[in-house]
């Protein structure tokens, strides 16, 4: 999947276009890619709970993914969800009936946690937290940071990839917690005071049909997300050639396969996660 | 102290190392001398066990390290300080944080004590003060010192430069040659220093080793390789275009 990604990225980059190659050669590039991710992910893995801990990379981390990341996600949770609940609110007044509209509430909050706020968080992450895993460490590689880490003790892996992975898998579902709440306060704020729904049976059709494992379920997505994100970063960063050339390449096929991969993910993820139906 | 055998080196097509071998020992300054992208500095991470040869062995007193496995290798990566061609000093952190690095993770010093390091490191480099600085900060000239300073703050008894005159005028050359010189002298270390400025390699180097298509074609002291009878040593460190040397 990796290597179709690239393959499909390559295409897109004219220096690549005219050299034509063959079907064994993007074979093997995608087998190679994938070992190199697969390896990334369980030295990443092993490497989770030993010590010794980066401390305040990790805090730096959770900083950076979490915290400078509310800006953005609040915009993008308020504008999904004031659009979701105008369609909801159009698709139930044309189709259903008026007074119907109230049953837009569960509706929307169903289809914010479960789908729209996680991928609309990770898509976001990725552009912004992804891209700038991706320099930093690229950086660090193409300067001789990363062989510097190596001969002063600090694995790479444990020092750079770990705290990285680790706050995003944490901060991702955090965020979602958040957009979720903003996306529909949105939602009711859109139905109930712009089109004058029902305020108290918009929330009692929304208490009565919502679960908590609505909820969860974008949640365990998001955690998901999180870790493509910051692995994809990574690896893209930690294999950076090239000058600040091969850093700009890292930091566009990051966002480019991150949110190709999320957006597949969520697909096979929504399919196995169990629903309440 | 270190022994190199029959070490090889490809990256796809490109044979860098073919067959180097060399040896140092207690207390010596090894050069190694050769044209830009010969290999010198592929040639050093390998000794720092940053690569895995294709083939043959780097020794550090008798334990071959391209065996081991990452956190076996750090136990001897620690007897070990590197100077990297572009200093590499980590550009998120002060450049207290980044003399102090090494010795948080090589040593089991308290902070008041890394701390006192810091500064006693910082001055064997002739810097006082600068602790709170960020790399952006800091000159050329200042960036090696500051790479010196990190290399020798856990007392490493193997010191590899990369370069160090490269990208700093004369004369700050010839100060970062006085503190190799002093290093070796104060802190009775083993030094290789991988260069093609001549000048440095005459005034710093106990012994001269010229690395050429893949393998180290002389070995001798300053004296003995400025009367070398090969004739790409002549070529070379006479700096002339005309030679053996022809892909340049």
């Amino acid at each position: 999947m990796l290597g179709l990604l690239t393959w499909s990225f390559n295409l897109l980059n004219p220096k690549m276009f005219p050299i034509a190659k063959s079907p064994v050669f993007y074979f093997n590039s995608f087998l190679q890619q994938v070992g190199e991710v697969g390896l990334l992910t369980f030295q990443t893995f092993k490497n989770l709970f030993r010590k010794p801990w980066e401390k305040r990379i990790f805090i730096q981390q959770l900083e950076e993914i979490g915290v400078r990341s509310l800006p953005v996600v609040s915009l993008t949770a308020a504008f999904g969800g004031l659009v979701f609940g105008l369609q909801t609110y159009l698709g139930f007044h044309r189709y259903i009936g008026p007074g119907s509209e109230t049953y837009g509430g569960p509706i929307i909050s169903l289809g914010l946690s479960k789908e729209l706020i996680p991928i609309l968080v990770g898509l976001m992450v990725s552009g912004r937290v992804g891209s700038a895993m991706a320099a930093e460490i690229g950086t660090m590689k193409i300067t001789e940071q990363i062989d510097a880490l190596f001969s002063l003790g600090a694995d790479p892996t444990r020092y750079l990839v770990v705290p990285r992975t680790l706050a995003s898998l944490i901060m991702l579902p955090c965020l979602t917690i958040y957009g979720d709440i903003i996306g529909m306060a949105a939602g009711f704020f859109y139905n109930v005071y712009l089109m004058g729904v029902n305020r108290v049976l918009y929330i009692r059709n929304t208490l009565i049909y919502m679960e908590l494992w609505d909820i969860m379920s974008g949640l365990i997505k998001s955690a998901v997300f999180g870790i493509i994100i910051a692995l994809i970063g990574c690896w893209q960063g930690l294999k950076t050639e090239g000058g600040a050339e091969g850093v700009g390449r890292a930091t566009t096929r990051t966002v480019v396969i991150a949110s190709i991969l999320i957006l597949i993910v969520n697909f096979f993820l929504s399919k196995a996660l169990p629903a309440n139906l | 102290m270190i022994r190199v055998v029959d070490l090889h080196k490809s990256f796809g097509h490109n044979k860098v190392l073919q067959g180097v071998s060399l040896r140092l020992k207690h207390g010596e300054t090894l050069v190694i001398i050769g044209q830009s992208g010969c290999g010198k500095s592929v040639l050093l991470k390998h000794i720092i066990g940053l690569l895995k040869p294709d083939k043959g062995s780097v020794l550090v007193d008798g334990v071959d390290i391209t065996k081991l496995k990452a956190d076996e290798l750090h136990k001897i990566t620690k007897r070990f300080g590197m100077l990297f061609q572009g200093s590499a000093l980590f550009d998120s952190m002060t450049v207290g944080q980044n003399v102090s690095f090494g010795l948080e993770r090589y040593t089991d010093f308290s902070q008041k004590d890394i701390k006192e390091l810091v500064k006693e490191s910082l001055a064997k480099v002739g810097l006082i003060g600068i602790e709170n600085l960020m790399p952006f900060e800091l000159s050329g000239g200042m960036k090696k010192r500051v790479g010196l300073a990190r290399a020798i703050a856990y007392k490493p008894d193997i010191i590899l430069y990369d370069e160090p005159s490269t990208g700093i005028d004369p004369i700050r050359a010839d100060a970062i040659n006085d503190l190799v010189i002093r290093m070796k002298q104060e802190l009775k270390v083993a030094t290789i220093i991988i260069t093609h400025d001549m000048v440095s390699a005459y005034k710093v180097a106990d012994r001269i080793g010229m690395l050429y298509g893949g393998q180290i074609i002389e070995m001798g002291s300053p004296e003995q390789i400025k009367n070398s009878e090969n004739q790409v040593v002549q070529q070379f460190i006479h700096g002339r275009s005309q030679g053996p040397i022809k892909n340049w």
